[in-house]
């Protein structure tokens, strides 16, 4: 886990350690699970069952069934469509928007500077979890709305990490030397700036995965994402909270899943970061 | 030396009118920001406080008139700026009731639910955070960084189902719901609630404690105290302590400015009757005067502790105060 890359001129193999990889494989089981859970899914996730509702772990329902009687196995591994697609969208969209400004103003500086961070201070004045309560909540709630207003709420923080790492870059002197030349500024920022800060733009892609999962489930829990009926990890939760004590898996479940992928997508991050920081440092 | 202490508070004095200054602004930019929700929302608040079946033309009228709905916008956002200066937010458009006593009503459950979590918050995360971070890559240190690395990917109202589960319908040891009365029933109402909104406090302030003290574990200073013989409880404080204590500052009022973040989804969880539970009513039922007056309330809440912290530095750093006067 913490062993160093040695000269990677000698070996050119990284060493990513076998967490790293459990992470990964568990990512890309749950990605398989969702492009394919119309067909392992043992039982249709949205059917009821009165006669079957609230009942522990049994050879037809592994996990036990929910209030409603519906097989919560079923929907766990459903629950991966929106525990995934959400966070991603974010992820990628909160990274673009918050790469290209953070690139901008902070290879610009001045005037540009000032008023994007002076704005950015104003967002951090109300929690953004908070904002995205009383946004999406006044809004109607839904889905694609919470993930929309999360992208605004996390683009903020990219800009920020970004732009301190480019901040860095402006003053090395291959920036010097491209501007002597007479490289464009934006060609700099892009084709040269740009792949030095590559560590902090990727290992901050996939934090916001794990801080947009955890904030779209908190919607959905306080009703504010999925629609109603919808097989999603936080909604599950907030249903079946009245079975708590009749099985406990149909709120455990949704809760390891949501903790699990939140904690793999981590350990990627951070693991990402060293090595392309490592990598970035030897070229 | 009296006169170069004096001139030292002259000058943090004005850092302090001076961040006052900006901290009004912010304020008076984000009152618009929430004014302006009412603008953007949908559904006409005239009809909603009527309800469907008495909303009749003229009523609707009426009440467009009353609460000066007609007015242009600018207008009606002067107007509720000036009342909310006297501390008026206006009155519910559901219950009719005055926001002020709605929010005075239920400010004690998150008063004492934020306090209680912090003050777990701070007497946990900073001494395992000041372990961890001078015995790094130790037993402690790795315990420490991997639990808190899973009480941040744990989200919160998830923990609190799972402390519910095992204290209080398993094991019958604390109540599941409710807030109790007089101290020590609150107390025992509130530790599942306060517990779980410290685990997720805990996991930031005890990585930033850790990263605080790695930088200080290194330093020829503690090599040399140890050296000296300095009793290990003096080097824990005054050199350690001492010295981590700007991010562990920071961390701590960051936690604590965004508590009432956590305590919605903790008072949804327990059932308490918090800011935080009136506020996903009122959002949910379009409420929009309590909406604006406990966004307002959180803002400046923020900002008031963002304030502190930064007044702080120079009680806990010297080198801030003599840089306050060079400067």
């Amino acid at each position: 886990m913490s062993q160093v890359t040695i000269v990677p001129t000698l070996s050119r193999r990284t060493e990513w350690g076998r967490l790293f990889w459990v992470c990964v494989g568990f990512v890309a089981a749950v990605a398989i699970t969702a492009l394919t859970v119309q067909w392992i899914a043992p039982h249709d996730w949205s059917a009821q069952s009165l006669v079957d509702s609230g009942q522990g772990p049994s050879s037809s329902h592994w996990l036990g069934t929910d209030a409603l009687g519906r097989d919560i196995f079923s929907r766990l591994l459903a629950g991966t469509r929106t525990g995934l697609i959400g966070p991603l969208v974010i992820a990628i969209g909160a990274g673009v928007l918050g790469t290209a400004l953070g690139l901008w103003t902070g290879y610009a500086g001045g005037r540009v500077d000032g008023l994007v961070m002076r704005s950015i201070d104003l967002v951090y004045a109300v929690p953004p979890l908070l904002v995205a309560i009383v946004l999406v909540g006044l809004f109607g709630g839904g889905y694609w709305l919470a993930v929309v207003v999360l992208i605004f709420l996390s683009a903020p923080g990219d800009v920020r990490v970004v732009r301190a790492a480019v901040m860095a870059q402006r003053e090395l002197p291959y920036v010097a030397a491209a501007r002597t030349v007479g490289v464009s500024p934006f060609s700099i920022a892009s084709k040269h700036v740009l792949p030095n800060v590559t560590p902090t733009v990727t290992a901050n892609v996939l934090l916001q995965f794990v801080v947009g999962l955890i904030a779209l489930s908190g919607l959905a829990f306080l009703g504010l994402g999925v629609e109603p009926g919808s097989p999603d990890w936080g909604l599950m939760i907030a249903e079946n909270r009245t079975v708590l004590d009749l099985n406990v898996w149909a709120v455990a479940g949704p809760a390891i899943c949501i903790t699990l992928l939140a904690l793999a997508v981590t350990v990627i991050g951070d693991r990402m970061f060293e090595v392309l920081t490592d990598r970035t440092a030897a070229r | 030396m009296a006169a170069a202490a004096g001139r030292r508070w002259v000058t943090i004095a004005r850092f302090a009118v001076r961040r006052l200054a900006a901290m009004v602004a912010i304020l008076a930019i984000v009152s618009f920001l929430v004014f302006s929700l009412l603008a953007l929302t949908p559904g006409d608040p005239a009809v909603l406080l009527l309800g469907p079946q008495k909303a009749t033309p003229e009523a609707v009228a009426r009440i467009r008139a009353e609460f000066g709905l007609d007015d242009p916008f600018l207008v009606q956002y002067r107007d509720w700026v000036v009342a909310a200066l006297h501390g008026d937010f206006g009155r519910s458009i559901r219950s009719g009731q005055q926001v002020t006593d709605m929010i005075s009503e239920r400010v004690g459950v998150t008063v004492w639910l934020a306090g209680y979590a912090f003050v777990l918050t701070v007497l946990i995360a900073i001494p395992f955070g000041l372990v961890a971070g001078m015995r790094k890559g130790r037993l402690a240190d790795r315990l420490a960084t991997a639990s808190s690395l899973v009480a941040l990917s744990a989200p919160t109202f998830a923990v609190g189902f799972l402390l519910m589960y095992v204290f209080a319908v398993q094991l019958d040891w604390f109540p599941a719901f409710g807030s109790g009365d007089g101290f020590l029933d609150t107390l025992w109402h509130m530790t599942l609630p306060a517990v779980t909104l410290a685990i997720s406090q805990i996991a930031i302030v005890l990585r930033q404690t850790r990263a605080a003290a790695m930088d200080v574990a290194d330093r020829d200073y503690i090599t040399f105290a140890r050296a000296r013989a300095v009793p290990s409880r003096r080097i824990w404080q005054r050199y350690v302590l001492h010295n981590a204590s700007l991010p562990v500052l920071t961390s701590a009022g960051l936690v604590l400015a965004y508590s009432l973040t956590g305590a919605v989804l903790v008072e949804n969880v327990f059932a308490l009757q918090g800011l935080g539970a009136l506020l996903v009513v009122s959002v949910a039922q379009l409420d929009l005067p309590v909406v604006q007056a406990l966004t307002m309330f959180t803002a400046l809440l923020v900002l008031t502790t963002n304030l502190v912290v930064d007044l702080l530095y120079f009680a806990f750093d010297p080198r801030l105060r003599r840089a306050a006067v060079a400067a």
